[in-house]
């Protein structure tokens, strides 16, 4: 068994008490069910000295239907629960019910897998590994192994619910020494492996809001090897705004795990609009939408084989949207 | 035993330590907990090739809590399981050669100390040019050891039986074909665990999650330089083995060490990395083979080449370079054979023996070859191992002796049962069913070191109240050994075999048996303990029959008592029988062993592959394959398996379905990957293993052939059932999608790589393209034995 360091695990009463601990300890970081953090701390990826837990903090998890339509979710509620609510949109709850293990189902939260720390093969490994490997630019040293020519870290955002939550117009709000502030999740991330989260350190989410889906109808469709357990190599999430019957009157498409940060691509959601979801504006879109995609090898399966799986699964997403409900 | 019925053969029972595993009591090694026990961590190479220069352990020394720090010269002697292959060093003495090669041990008052203390341990390494590929040590550059038959060499073989180029003069259709077999790991659950304890009477206790006990304590002997008696070994309840958990490892012989040197006792427990360093898994193969086929299918000649990457030690591989020649002509007919071999040596964690070692390899190629001729001659694939198939009480071309075989009616069942000739060719683009065979040894001919000694001894004592304890070294490693003596000492004395102690695999209280390894248990330690408790019944059945004034053989022991047969009123009970035997004789004992026949044929080479009995296997695999991103799912599995005799069928079928699991993994996902000497993934979400949602069900079908030499006719089933699975996966696939993948394992992109290749009027074959030349030795001729006619 991998041992964790010592550390300091600090338990605030309130979320006012929780931005506190942030800013006093310097290198503190949040921990909610903690299924991406611990391991990553096993392996001596990150070394935060001090966690701040916040998952006792009242109020802080559950659904809720809003008055306008939308949906508020506490951002420490369980997978397992955002999988199993009606009241959320499917291609949350589909991202949300293909993650990992109903073990890890029942601990992770949503908050936490939107911030889900970015993955690739030459950093998910222990230290000693990583010695033999010889440093990369995440571990602290001065190449990617993944593009050894840049200066960039290639690591891939590894979030189901990423993807997902920007097709559906999902915002999340942040607390922190500044105040409260909402920002969508489709501005949450940055194209650097290395800090992929426009979210700072001492800030905290404390809710995901997802708006009315009025019209909408969303899916997400993940690749991996397994039926289980496995991140996403590839996940592809769509919505679209049926109008007059089967026009596409808006569309949203998000990719997911090919690139430190999840890929919008506004030229296959504009190409979508106006036009039915037929197998050829399908395939062009799909085309458009893998265009966008350059992935590199460092998941399980390679960078060839994911390249070829995109625009299919882009395919396969709208043609399940396409289909009657 | 004649007109008597079975009364514990043959019945579904839980296993014995059924209650114990499934509510957690089952005590594993790194369960074990003594007063003043130390933990020990090992400090590994992350150099794949390089040379010591200096190893200074003065700070770990003096970090407070740190008992013992031990480096290689600390233990000079070379140790290795084959007598042949004296390759190891606990630590490596002055060159490393993968990442991962333990260099350094300590003994530590905690876990956190004892990490401290690897960090401190400073190493100077010379890095030096890696040989990672096969290629690469076949073209002989940088030399890994100064051992082996040639540079980078450390086995070679090239056997010859019958005529194979008259053969091939008489084939209407040659194919040649080339295959890759991946290599992958055992993966057990239970990580590899050792806990040592040497007392103040200079004796060595070991606690070890290991396979072969007897074996350990003989490298223990060598490399402590200890008398073999003043060292018990103890092989706790395996959590997994597989295979992964019968060479002496560096751990093991460490902690013993670090015992010695500290006075307290020591437990080491592999992390999940480590246990991928260890390795000692499935040998990467790659495979030339060329055979010759009459129009009808019959197999005229077959010319097979292996090459294997045996990473950087020898471990088992030289008998597993020989096993992969072996057993081809135990399924068929092959009327000339040739074969060649080489095992060369890599800068990569040692390969040695995995579930069906050496032979799951070659079967693929066999097997996926056979289909590929069936559809060039126009037959199926179940005419064209029906026209083969090996006829039972027969000899193989390359000597082997075959009893009892039920392949035909393996074949047979399966078929029917899968509805595989309604089926083949005729499912909708995407589905597909394929099928393959194999047979495996119950139990090696030969130990691993020469001797005539029995490879299996059991007694049993029985105690004035009618308990009866099976003492045997027999490790159980989760296949069920324990139940099975216990079953076959109840049968014979009449007794629940639940009610039994066994006391099993622990050198100071049991008799030898020589492991848990090459599905031996059943056949060998079984007959053993057949013997020894007959001997007991005889004891019991003299005075019984004393006391009731008749003779011992109309005598019949069932359900606890001595009967008359057919006059069940003339009786006494178990308990009150053993008390007059012991009246009569003194302590109530019984003894048995049991060695194999002298089977090797007259050849260097000939001690592998040999065994008393083998198991035949069918396997049939439906499978759905998604046509565009390549992903096969697969539906049901038909395993239709030879096991002789049943003696608790639900054990059978719980070998089998384990099989079928550990072969699916094999065909589908499951491979020991590297780039260049570095592991690509050491733990258990990157080493993708099916989990429960990939698990199709599995129907088996249970063939009792009855071997004459098996407990009751009893043979293996711990191995064989892996061994079709993978090529019938395979073949599967070719008929669900038309595309042949000749490397395992088959994933989801090598699959739409060949889609490709056949969407653009290629063969739609994903394969190796090539094999180096080799000088494999000098040819050794062999004529076919006696009798064995055209």
């Amino acid at each position: 068994m991998i041992r964790l360091p010592a550390l300091s695990v600090l338990a605030p009463g309130s979320l006012e008490e929780a931005v506190e601990m942030l800013a006093t300890h310097r290198e503190a970081v949040v921990v909610g069910g903690g299924t991406d953090l611990v391991p990553n701390i096993k392996r001596r990826q990150v070394g935060p000295g001090v966690l701040v837990s916040v998952m006792g903090l009242p109020g802080m998890s559950g659904i809720r239907r809003e008055a306008d339509g939308g949906v508020a979710v506490g951002a420490l509620t369980v997978l397992r629960d955002v999988a199993d609510s009606m009241e959320i949109p499917d291609a949350v709850r589909e991202a949300a019910r293909s993650v990992a293990s109903p073990q890890i189902r029942n601990v992770a939260t949503i908050g936490g897998n939107l911030c889900a720390d970015t993955r690739c093969s030459f950093i998910n490994a222990t230290e000693e590994w990583r010695a033999a490997a010889g440093p990369c630019l995440k571990a602290g040293g001065d190449v990617c192994w993944v593009a050894p020519k840049g200066s960039q870290c290639w690591a891939v955002s590894s979030s189901d619910l990423a993807p997902a939550a920007i097709v559906v117009g999902a915002a999340v709000s942040l607390v922190g020494p500044g105040g409260v502030r909402s920002i969508p999740v489709a501005d949450l991330y940055r194209a650097d492996g290395m800090d992929h989260v426009v979210k700072e350190r001492n800030e905290i989410i404390t809710g995901v809001a997802i708006p009315p889906q009025d019209g909408w109808r969303s899916t997400y469709l993940k690749l991996r090897r397994r039926q289980a357990v496995d991140f996403p190599i590839l996940g592809v999430a769509a919505a679209v705004r049926l109008d007059g019957g089967d026009v596409v009157s808006a569309a949203r498409l998000a990719l997911g795990a090919v690139s430190p940060a999840p890929i919008r691509v506004p030229g296959a959601e504009a190409y979508l609009e106006g036009k039915r979801l037929v197998p050829e504006v399908i395939a062009a879109a799909a085309e458009l939408g893998a265009r966008a995609v350059r992935p590199f090898d460092n998941t399980d399966l390679g960078s060839r084989y994911r390249k070829w799986m995109t625009p299919i699964f882009i395919s396969r997403a709208l043609e399940r949207l396409a289909a009657p409900a | 035993m004649i007109g008597h019925e079975f009364s514990v053969v043959g019945t579904r029972r839980p296993r014995v330590d059924a209650g114990s595993q499934v509510t957690g009591r089952t005590v594993f090694a790194d369960d074990i907990a003594l007063p003043g026990m130390l933990v020990g961590r090992l400090l590994r190479s992350p150099h794949g090739h390089a040379r010591i220069i200096r190893i200074d352990a003065t700070r770990a020394r003096s970090l407070e809590g740190v008992a013992a720090v031990l480096t290689g010269t600390d233990l000079p002697v070379a140790y290795g399981i084959l007598p042949v292959s004296q390759d190891e060093h606990t630590l490596a003495v002055d060159r490393v050669r993968y990442i991962g090669e333990p260099v350094a041990a300590v003994a530590a008052v905690d876990a956190d100390t004892a990490a401290r203390a690897l960090e401190l341990i400073e190493v100077e390494y010379t890095p030096l040019e890696e040989t990672t590929t096969l290629w690469e040590a076949a073209e002989a550059r940088h030399l890994i050891h100064g051992e082996g038959v040639g540079p980078n060499i450390h086995r070679s073989a090239a056997l010859e039986f019958g005529d194979v180029a008259a053969g091939f003069e008489e084939a209407d259709h040659v194919r040649e074909d080339l295959y890759d077999f991946r290599g992958s790991t055992h993966a057990a659950l239970e990580q590899h665990s050792a806990v040592a304890a040497h007392g103040p009477d200079g004796r060595l206790t070991i606690w070890s999650s290991t396979q072969v006990p007897h074996y350990l304590q003989r490298a223990l002997e060598k490399v402590l330089e200890m008398p073999a008696g003043a060292i018990r070994v103890v092989a706790t309840p395996v959590g997994g083995g597989f295979g992964g958990k019968t060479d002496p490892f560096s751990h093991e012989i460490a902690a013993a060490r670090l015992s010695i040197e500290t006075g307290r006792p020591v437990k080491i427990t592999l992390t999940r990395e480590e246990v991928f360093y260890t390795h000692r898994g499935r040998h990467p193969v790659l495979i030339w083979l060329r055979t010759g086929f009459r129009k009808d299918g019959t197999i005229t000649a077959m010319h097979l080449r292996t090459h294997l990457d045996g990473g950087a030690f020898g471990s088992y591989g030289a008998a597993t370079l020989y096993y992969t020649g072996a057993l081809q002509p135990a399924t068929y007919r092959i009327p000339n054979y040739k074969f060649e071999g080489v095992r060369g040596f890599t800068n990569k964690p040692p390969c040695g023996p995995k579930r069906g070692h050496g032979t799951p390899q070659p079967r693929f190629a066999v097997e996926c070859q056979l289909d590929a001729a069936a559809g060039d001659l126009g037959l199926d694939p179940v005419t064209i191992r029906m026209r083969n198939l090996v006829e039972p009480y027969s000899m193989t071309v390359n000597h082997l002796r075959i009893t009892s075989c039920g392949l035909r009616e393996c074949l047979d069942e399966a078929v029917a049962a899968s509805g595989f000739r309604e089926k083949h060719g005729n499912l909708p683009h995407g589905r597909g069913i394929g099928l393959a065979v194999g047979a495996y040894l119950s139990g090696a001919g030969l130990p691993i070191y020469f001797n005539d000694m029995p490879q299996s001894e059991v007694t049993i004592k029985v105690d004035r109240g009618g308990g009866v304890t099976v003492f045997s070294m027999a490790a159980d490693v989760g296949q069920g050994s324990t139940s099975m003596l216990a079953t076959v000492v109840g049968e014979v004395l009449g007794l629940d075999p639940a009610a039994l102690a066994v006391v099993t695999a622990d050198t100071d209280l049991t008799p030898v048996d020589l492991g848990s390894y090459s599905s031996r248990v059943t056949f060998m330690a079984g007959n053993a303990a057949l013997q020894a408790a007959e001997n007991v019944r005889s004891r019991v059945f003299e005075a019984v029959a004393d006391e009731l004034g008749t003779t011992a053989e109309v005598l019949v022991a069932e359900d606890g008592r001595i009967s008359v047969e057919g006059a069940p009123d003339k009786s006494m009970s178990w308990e009150e029988a053993v008390r007059a035997a012991v009246a009569r004789g003194g302590p109530l004992m019984g003894s048995g062993a049991y060695r194999a026949p002298d089977l090797a044929g007259p050849y260097k080479g000939s001690g592998v592959g040999i065994s008393p009995a083998y198991s035949f296997s069918v396997a049939v695999v439906e499978v759905e394959c998604d046509a565009d991103t390549g992903q096969v799912q697969v539906d049901r599995v038909w395993l239709a398996h030879d096991v002789g005799r049943a003696l608790n069928p639900l054990l059978v079928e719980g070998q089998i379905e384990g099989g079928v699991y550990m072969g699916l993994g094999e065909a589908l996902m499951e491979e020991q990957a590297f780039r260049g000497a570095l592991h690509r993934g050491p733990s258990l979400l990157d080493y993708k293993m099916p989990t429960f949602l990939d698990m199709p069900p599995v129907e088996s079908i249970l063939i009792e052939s009855v071997d004459p030499e098996g407990p009751f006719g009893a043979k293996e089933v711990g191995q064989g059932p892996l061994l079709p699975v993978i090529p019938a996966v395979a073949n599967a696939i070719h008929d669900a999608l038309g595309v042949r993948i000749d490397e395992v394992p088959i994933t989801p992109d090598k699959v739409v790589r060949a889609l490709r290749d056949l969407a653009k009027g290629g063969s739609g074959r994903v394969g190796p393209d090539g094999i180096p030349a080799f000088d494999y030795g000098r040819l050794i001729r062999v004529d076919p034995p006696e009798g064995f006619g055209r």
